[in-house]
C-alpha cells in the first residue's frame, strides 16, 4: 500500500534514521533538491549507509537522483542501487528519453553487480509542461516505470502562473498525469502539499488528488503523514461494500460460475479490483475488518 | 493584635521582626517561576543584615535564582532543600559549592516531610501578586498575577513565621483567599515580586517534532488500549512537549468517542484550559499555572480550581489527588532495565532538575507512562542502571519511545491489553539493544566524589544519594 511518500533530506542522518519509524509507505532519500552541491558526495555515502544499515521495516525505499544534467546521476545509481533501493524517482522527466537513458544504466549497473533484472524501478517525477505531454510515453517507455509523480512547484514555474492552495492552476496537469498514468498501468503520485503547518490543508488537498483517482501523495514534512492517511481511509460504507463484492465473487468462483452479480447487478473486473484495493486501504488505515473476506487471486 | 499592625514598611523590617537568626530555615514558592524575584532579594536582605549558615527550603531553584550561589559563597546559605533545581545553580552544586548535600523531596513529599515534622520552616517567604493588610493573599489577582498558589499553602500552613510579599496590596478584605490572615504574620509591599511573562518557561506548547508526536500518539492509542479511557477518566501530565502532544491526541481520542473526563491535574497549560472550556474535562485542579491561559482560567472559572501542594500528592495527608488518578504521562532523562527513572542528573550526573511531581503522580496513578524518544543526540535513554533513582521502577507502568513499547515485566495484563489493540510491545531489554545498535554503548562517567545531594523518596526515606562531579 503506497499512500504516503515521505521526501528525507539525504545529508541529514537524524532524519534518515527517524524514517524508520515514522509512518510513511514511501520514503524517498533525497540526493537533489535538498542537498547543496558540496555535499552531494556525503549525502550519496549517507544514503547508501542507511539503505545497507537501518531497518525500515515494510516501508519501500527509494531514492530522488539528481537529473541527468548534473554530472552526478552514474555515481548516485550505482552507489544507491547496489546500496538496496527499491526504487529511483527521477527528477524533470520530460519524455521517454530521459527514463530509457536512466533505465540502460540502470541495466548495466545490475549486470555488472549481479543483481537481479530490473529488480530497480523507477518513479518519474514530471515537473514541466513537456513532461506532462509526454507523460504516456514516459511511462510505457520502461518496465521499470512503476509510478508517475507530479512535482507541482517547479511545474507551475514553468507554466509561468503562481502555484496556490486551492491548486486550480494543476488541475488540467493532474488529471492529464493521471490518465497516463492509468493508461499505461502504473500508479499515480500527486505533488506535494507544501505548507508544513497546515494539516487541515494538506488534508482537503488529498481528499481532491484522492476523488480524482491518485493512488499516493508525496510530502515534504512528517506533519502531512496522518493527513494523508486518514485522506486515504476508506468510509465504512464504501469497506461494506466492497467485502459484499469479494463475498459474491468467492461465492460465484465456489460455485464455478463465470459471471458474478450482487444484488442481481452484474460485477464488471474492474470493480472487483477496486473492491480489492477499498479493503487494501482499510487494513493500511487500521480498521477492523471481519476475518472471513479474502482478495481476489 | 489588629491587622495593620501586621503591615512592615520594607523587606528588611520584616525579616527582622521575624526573629530571623542564624543557622534557620526559610521558605519560598517558585510560582513565578523563572520570572521570580522574591527569593533573590530575600536573600540580599539577608545577607546585607549579616546572617549566615541559613536553610533555603524552597520548591524548586530555578534558573534566575543563580544569585544564590553568591549567597552560598559569602556564606549567608549554609543548605539548600528543594524539589527541583535548575542546571544552572545544579552544575556549581554538582561540584560542590556546599559543604551540606542538597536536600531533594518531591512536590508531595516536600509538605508531607513538614506534617511528620522531619521538615522544620522558620519563617516562609510567600510571594503573592494579590494581598491586602492582614495577609490575605492569592497569586490570581494583581499585575503579577501567577495563579495558583499551591506550593506554598503548606508553608503558610507550617512555618513559625509568615511574611507575605507582594507588589499589590487591595482594600481588607481581600474576598479570595488562597492562604488566609489566620496564617500570616507579616506583609510587605515591594516594588515587584517578579515577571509573570516569564512564568512560561521551558517548553509549555505541543511540540513540532515529528517523533515526539510519533511518541506522543503511541501513547494515546495504549492509554486507550488499557481500558481507563472512558467517562469520569482522569488525567495529568507534564508540560513537556511530547506530554503536552499526549493530551492533544487523547483530546482527539475523547471527542471522537464522546467521552468526557472527571478532572485534570497538576501543573496546568492553555491546552487543558482549551480541553476544560470543550467540555472534554469537567474540572481542573491546579498546584501550578504554566502559562497566561492558565492564570486567566484558574481567576475567571469557577471549573478551575487551585489545590494546595499537600492536597496534590502528599503522601502524609488522609488522601490526595495523584491517588485518584487514573493516567499520568511523565518525562525521562533515563530509564533503567528495571524501569526506574531519573530526572535529576544529566549523562554526566550533573545536577540538572528533580522529581516536581513525579514520582508522587507515579506512585498515585493506576497506570504512569514515560514517553521519551530512545536517543537524544547519539545518548540511548534505557541504561543498565540510571545515574539517580527519581522514581523507583516499580511505579513505572509503561514506557513509550518511538521504536516500541515496553511494559513493566509485573504488568502482564496491560501488556496483553496493549497488544491486542496492534501496539508494538517488546521487552525493554530490546529497545534497549536497538538504541546501542544505532548509538554504540556509551562510556559512563562514574563520579567517586563525596554526596552532594541525598534524594528522599516521598515517604521519607533515601532514595539515593548524588556525587560530587570530579572536574
Amino acid at each position: 500500500m503506497r499512500r504516503s511518500y515521505l521526501f528525507l533530506p539525504g545529508n541529514q542522518p537524524t532524519m534518515l534514521q527517524n524514517g524508520a519509524v515514522l509512518p510513511a509507505d514511501v520514503l524517498i532519500f533525497d540526493l537533489e533538491d535538498s542537498v547543496a552541491p558540496t555535499e552531494k558526495d556525503a549525502a550519496r555515502e549517507l544514503v547508501a549507509s542507511a539503505l545497507r544499515s537501518v531497518d525500515y521495516g515494510e516501508r519501500v525505499l527509494a531514492v530522488r537522483i539528481n537529473d541527468l544534467e548534473k554530472p552526478y546521476v552514474k555515481k548516485d545509481l550505482e552507489t544507491v542501487v547496489t546500496a538496496g533501493a527499491h526504487s529511483v524517482m527521477v527528477p524533470k522527466v520530460t519524455g521517454a528519453r530521459t527514463i530509457q537513458h536512466v533505465a540502460v544504466m540502470l541495466d548495466l549497473i545490475e549486470e555488472e553487480y549481479d543483481i537481479e533484472k530490473g529488480r530497480t524501478k523507477i518513479i518519474a517525477l514530471i515537473e514541466t509542461a513537456l513532461g506532462i505531454e509526454h507523460a504516456f510515453d514516459a511511462a510505457t517507455s520502461s518496465q521499470r516505470v512503476e509510478a508517475l509523480a507530479l512535482g507541482g512547484e517547479d511545474l507551475c514555474a514553468d507554466l509561468g502562473c503562481p502555484r496556490t492552495k486551492e491548486g486550480t492552476e494543476i488541475l488540467y496537469s493532474r488529471s492529464r498525469l493521471l490518465i497516463a498514468a492509468r493508461a499505461a498501468g502504473i500508479e499515480a503520485v500527486d505533488t506535494p502539499f507544501t505548507d508544513a503547518r497546515d494539516e487541515d490543508g494538506c488534508y482537503a488537498d488529498t481528499v481532491f488528488a484522492r476523488s480524482l483517482g491518485f493512488d499516493g501523495k508525496l510530502s515534504i514534512s512528517p506533519h502531512h503523514l496522518r493527513p494523508i492517511h486518514r485522506a486515504f481511509m476508506p468510509s465504512q460504507e464504501t469497506v461494506a461494500f466492497a467485502l459484499e463484492v469479494i463475498e459474491a465473487m468467492e461465492m460465484a468462483k465456489r460455485e464455478r460460475r463465470g459471471a458474478v452479480s450482487l444484488r442481481g447487478k452484474m460485477i464488471d473486473l474492474p470493480v472487483v479490483r477496486q473492491a480489492a484495493k477499498t479493503l487494501e486501504l482499510a487494513r493500511a488505515s487500521g480498521m477492523t475488518l471481519p476475518e472471513k473476506e479474502g482478495t481476489p487471486s | 493584635m489588629t491587622y495593620s499592625t501586621k503591615a512592615a514598611p520594607s523587606l528588611r523590617d520584616a525579616i527582622l521582626r521575624s526573629g530571623l537568626r542564624d543557622d534557620m530555615t526559610i521558605s519560598f514558592h517558585h510560582h513565578l517561576r523563572e520570572g521570580d524575584r522574591v527569593l533573590n532579594a530575600v536573600l540580599g536582605e539577608c545577607s546585607a543584615a549579616g546572617l549566615k549558615n541559613l536553610t533555603v527550603n524552597a520548591s524548586a531553584i530555578m534558573g534566575c535564582h543563580r544569585p544564590i550561589l553568591d549567597f552560598v559563597r559569602d556564606g549567608t546559605v549554609g543548605s539548600i532543600e528543594c524539589n527541583f533545581m535548575h542546571a544552572q545553580v545544579g552544575q556549581a552544586i554538582s561540584r560542590g559549592i556546599l559543604e551540606r548535600e542538597v536536600i531533594f523531596r518531591s512536590h508531595g513529599g516536600r509538605p508531607a516531610a513538614m506534617d511528620r515534622g522531619e521538615s522544620h520552616i522558620d519563617v516562609a517567604f510567600i510571594a503573592a501578586s494579590a494581598a491586602d493588610t492582614a495577609g490575605n493573599c492569592n497569586g490570581k489577582e494583581g499585575k503579577a498575577a501567577f495563579g495558583s498558589i499551591g506550593y506554598a499553602m503548606p508553608d503558610a500552613a507550617h512555618a513559625r513565621h509568615v511574611i507575605v510579599v507582594t507588589d499589590q496590596l487591595f482594600e481588607y478584605p481581600l474576598i479570595d483567599a488562597s492562604i488566609s490572615e489566620e496564617s500570616v504574620d507579616t506583609v510587605v509591599v515591594i516594588d515587584s515580586i517578579g515577571d509573570p511573562e516569564r512564568i512560561m518557561s521551558g517548553t509549555t506548547r505541543v511540540t513540532r517534532d515529528p517523533i515526539g508526536l510519533l511518541i506522543a500518539e503511541q501513547a494515546a492509542k495504549a492509554i486507550s488500549a488499557s481500558g481507563l479511557l472512558r467517562d469520569g477518566f482522569t488525567f495529568q501530565t507534564g508540560a513537556g512537549g511530547t506530554s503536552l502532544a499526549v493530551a492533544q491526541y487523547l483530546g482527539e481520542l475523547m471527542r471522537a468517542k464522546g467521552i468526557t473526563g472527571r478532572f485534570a491535574s497538576g501543573g496546568i497549560t492553555g491546552l487543558l484550559v482549551q480541553l476544560l472550556r470543550e467540555g472534554l474535562f469537567e474540572v481542573l485542579l491546579d498546584v501550578q499555572c504554566f502559562d497566561r491561559e492558565a492564570v486567566q482560567s484558574i481567576a475567571e472559572d469557577g471549573r478551575h480550581g487551585e489545590i494546595s501542594a499537600t492536597r496534590y500528592a502528599s503522601p502524609a495527608a488522609k488522601s490526595a489527588v495523584v491517588d485518584q488518578l487514573d493516567v499520568v504521562i511523565l518525562g525521562a532523562t533515563e530509564i533503567d532495565t528495571d524501569f526506574n527513572v531519573n530526572v535529576h542528573t544529566d549523562s554526566n550526573g550533573v545536577i540538572m532538575g528533580g522529581s516536581g511531581g513525579h514520582s508522587d503522580t507515579a506512585a498515585g496513578a493506576k497506570l504512569s507512562i514515560i514517553v521519551a524518544p530512545l536517543m537524544r543526540a547519539r545518548l540511548p535513554l534505557i541504561v543498565d542502571r540510571v545515574g539517580t533513582i527519581s522514581t523507583p521502577g516499580e511505579d513505572i507502568d509503561l514506557l513509550v519511545t518511538q521504536y516500541g513499547l515496553a511494559c513493566h515485566p509485573g504488568r502482564a495484563e496491560l501488556a496483553r491489553k496493549l497488544k491486542g489493540a496492534g501496539l508494538p510491545v517488546v521487552p525493554i531489554q530490546d529497545l534497549k539493544a536497538k538504541a546501542e545498535s544505532i548509538t554504540g554503548v556509551p562510556v559512563r562517567s562514574v563520579h567517586k566524589g563525596r554526596p552532594v545531594a541525598r534524594v528522599i523518596s516521598r515517604d521519607g526515606a533515601l532514595l539515593d544519594t548524588i556525587a560530587m562531579i570530579d572536574n
